[in-house]
């Protein structure tokens, strides 16, 4: 099969490194070839974070370009709009609608855009847009708001529920490992 | 077993599989994980060394008492370290010995955009180069029999890209590599003039070997897919190209970087109507290529600055681009800042309020250079921001050093900065120098060093005392104060530049990010109270932000360090 593109774009923190772990295993128990490439150091520092996931027969870029990506989850509304031009023409955008102020808008230097769902719809983009931060409270912590979207992305990815509680189990520590599944079921279920 | 993992997990992988027995290095993206994943297995000693000089003579005193040793940095470490590289290129080794050099194209998280194969070239040593995680782990271990068979050490190149990605690795058991016995061997180890002019001719027949031995080497391999175009490269450019390019032409992918094969590029580059090089920052391939009259197309299309891409060498051989939609509206840049409840915070606002020039150095206080705070003015390297003061107050005089401030993490103090401040104190200059101890190295991600009592493994250690330190080498003002505590911190600082001696103030709170660290409760704007002023703005702090003309705080954010309430004129901000 050709190569698929998964983009994780959010703010540093956010936990996309978790997320980006997750899909990873995944994809490496279904015997794809997979490479990810994590962002470490200064950025991590509340900045724009980007994971890529990649996987197929064979990958030989870790990295995506614009307008190659098959799927973007974003955990941060601005952050949706700021990696879309990283999507592939009929590709899938799955946000969060949590917004977090950049420096520049907490400094009145700039305006956080308004209506950003709609204007990305309006462009004729497939986008999903959950309110994961409430989802994640309800399964316990806030924190657990990247799993809500895991959840929603392996709605939109062919594996078994099986494979991906088998990868959030490899990937998250025994003590959180309920709250994880159930805000991974609670991603599953929306719409 | 089959295991998706990092570059740097790999490399550390190939050290334990090796049989590397000692590991000192110095903490640098994207260098970092080499280490830390190195720490876990217990065959081997690992450490975290004060700099890079120390580690890498560490690993060479290890290799010279027969064992396999590592040594890990990133690209700048490397220039820290460059003065033992250059000589023990002479000595050689006994035990195989790998360095790490992780460069940075891009610089996600780095001062400048080096090209560590330069050094590779200067100190005449070989320099392999990994694209992916199963090479990292298996450079590694050709690595330690190349340092052994051609008695050199050997540096492995990486990139952030080849770091910091996950892709398959199988993992093998470990080697049994026994230490070498040790000999006394002064012709070999002693390099005063009369050995090193000896070694210095067997580094030159050293190097005609490695050619020899890249001719043929499993390292460097063709990939011919017809005869139109062929493609020179090397480590994560390879994988750009392959992407980029398929099938369609023909690949010779360089794992040895230095010193470059001559014939096996000949070979290759004569079969192919167009030749191209495709290498990230400099033009080292391309220019072996052009020495040798080979007709090749490189730096032309590709520049030396930043990443290379698939999508660039599609562009710039093929003529192809991707299409893509993009938002319609303007998108403000998210920078990264200083983390909510960052210590260092408060100061950098009293320092720009004081209008007090700022010579920084290398760490996450360098994010106070940006806005709102803007309270830096230079940043050069490890350990330049104390130097630095002392030479721009002997030109600026008394003026200058009462306006004046070198800041410098605990780390990066211990690294070289301390040298600086001897300097300070032998070369008598009256500046100020804050120390910014949030008794951990924070930027890399948490790592011990010598001032945090705990070593590389976690287990208590000896800590060196600043203030025992700063006195010990002659600076009699030392003063400790608390960062969250803004005013005594901006009372401090204004007291220390007025006096007419050198001295150092420690700004002592850990950084807000460590576990041990007990966060007070969040804090609340009081709506009716607040002005809509926005003077708690100035701070930079992200959880603060305005909601429908009032200061609103983000209570999964905030640590309750209480520095907005400082700058609170009406009292709106509490528990």
């Amino acid at each position: 099969m050709d190569t698929k593109s998964i983009m994780i774009v959010g703010v540093g923190g956010q936990g996309s490194l978790l997320a980006s772990r997750i899909i990873g295993n995944v994809l490496l128990s279904q015997g794809f070839d997979v490479k990810v490439s994590e962002v470490h150091g200064m950025s991590q520092r509340g900045g724009s974070v980007v994971t890529y996931v990649k996987y197929g027969d064979k990958v030989y870029s870790p990295v995506i370009e614009k307008g190659e990506a098959d799927i973007i989850v974003s955990f941060e509304l601005l952050e949706a709009a700021r990696w879309l031009s990283y999507l592939k023409r009929g590709g899938h955008l799955i946000t969060s609608t949590q917004t977090l102020d950049p420096m520049p808008v907490i400094t009145g230097a700039a305006q956080y855009p308004t209506d950003i769902v709609e204007k990305i719809k309006g462009l004729g983009v497939d986008i999903i847009a959950a309110d994961a931060l409430s989802l994640a409270e309800e399964a316990g912590n806030a924190k657990a708001s990247n799993v809500v979207l895991m959840g929603l992305i392996a709605s939109k990815m062919s594996f078994d529920d099986e494979v991906w509680k088998d990868a959030i189990k490899n990937c998250v520590p025994e003590k959180f490992l309920e709250l994880n599944l159930k805000a991974f079921e609670l991603g599953k279920n929306i719409e | 077993m089959k295991k998706l993992m990092l570059g740097n997990e790999a490399f550390a992988r190939g050290l334990f599989e090796g049989g590397c027995q000692l590991i000192s290095s110095y903490p640098g993206t994207p260098s970092t994980e080499i280490t830390e994943f190195g720490a876990k297995y217990e065959e081997m000693y690992a450490e975290w060394a004060p700099n890079e000089k120390v580690a890498m003579e560490t690993a060479l005193g290890a290799s010279i008492a027969g064992a396999r040793s590592f040594c890990g940095m990133k690209h700048v470490g490397l220039n820290v370290a460059a003065d033992p590289l250059y000589t023990a290129a002479y000595t050689g080794v006994n035990g195989g010995m790998v360095i790490a050099v992780a460069d940075d194209p891009g610089m996600h998280s780095s001062q400048n955009e080096q090209d560590s194969r330069h050094h590779a070239i200067a100190s005449k040593v070989l320099m392999l180069e990994p694209s992916d995680s199963a090479e990292c782990k298996e450079f590694v271990k050709q690595g330690f029999e190349l340092s052994e068979q051609f008695d050199t050490p050997v540096i492995i190149r990486l990139s952030t890209r080849v770091s910091h990605s996950q892709s398959s690795v199988e993992l093998c058991d470990r080697e049994n590599v026994p230490t070498k016995p040790y000999e006394k061997n002064p012709q070999k180890y002693v390099m005063m003039p009369a050995y090193a002019k000896g070694r210095h001719v067997f580094v030159e027949e050293r190097t005609k070997k490695l050619i020899e031995y890249g001719e043929t080497s499993p390292l460097n391999t063709v990939e011919i897919n017809g005869t139109d175009v062929g493609v020179i490269t090397s480590g994560i450019a390879y994988q750009y190209a392959k992407e980029a390019l398929g099938d369609s032409v023909s690949y010779l992918k360089l794992g040895i970087v230095n010193p470059l094969p001559v014939n096996i590029i000949k070979d290759f580059a004569e079969k192919f109507k167009t030749v191209y090089v495709i290498e990230e920052l400099d033009d080292i391939i391309e220019t072996h290529c052009k020495k040798l009259g080979l007709n090749v197309i490189g730096k032309e299309l590709f520049g030396f600055i930043g990443e290379l891409s698939q999508a660039i060498i599609a562009d710039k051989i093929l003529g192809k681009k991707t299409e893509f939609t993009e938002f319609t509206e303007n998108v403000p840049v998210r920078p990264p800042v200083m983390c909510a409840g960052c210590p260092h915070r408060g100061l950098f606002y009293s320092l720009a309020k004081n209008k007090i020039t700022v010579s920084g150095d290398i760490g996450c206080y360098t994010l106070g250079a940006a806005a709102p705070l803007n309270s830096m003015d230079s940043t050069i390297c490890m350990g330049a921001s104390i130097s630095a003061l002392h030479g721009m107050n002997k030109i600026r005089g008394a003026e200058g050093e009462k306006k004046t401030v070198a800041v410098i993490g605990d780390s990066t103090f211990i690294h070289s900065g301390i040298t600086g401040l001897i300097n300070i104190a032998y070369n008598a200059t009256n500046s100020t120098v804050i120390i910014l101890d949030n008794s951990i190295t924070g930027m890399t991600g948490h790592q011990q060093n010598p001032t945090t009592g705990y070593n590389l493994k976690g287990d208590p250690a000896s800590k060196v005392s600043l203030e025992a330190l700063c006195k010990a080498v002659g600076i009699n003002r030392v003063r400790v104060v608390d960062p969250y505590n803004m005013k005594e911190t901006e009372a401090a600082v204004l007291e220390e530049l007025a006096v007419e001696e050198p001295s150092v103030i420690i700004s002592r709170r850990p950084c807000a990010l460590l576990k041990y660290v007990k966060h007070k409760p969040a804090l609340n704007v009081d709506k009716d109270k607040c002005r809509s002023c926005k003077m708690c703005l100035k701070i930079g702090c992200p959880a603060i932000s305005i909601k429908d003309g009032k200061a609103e705080i983000d209570k999964t954010l905030c640590v309750g360090c209480g520095i907005c309430t400082e700058m609170c004129r009406f009292d709106a901000i509490a528990e």
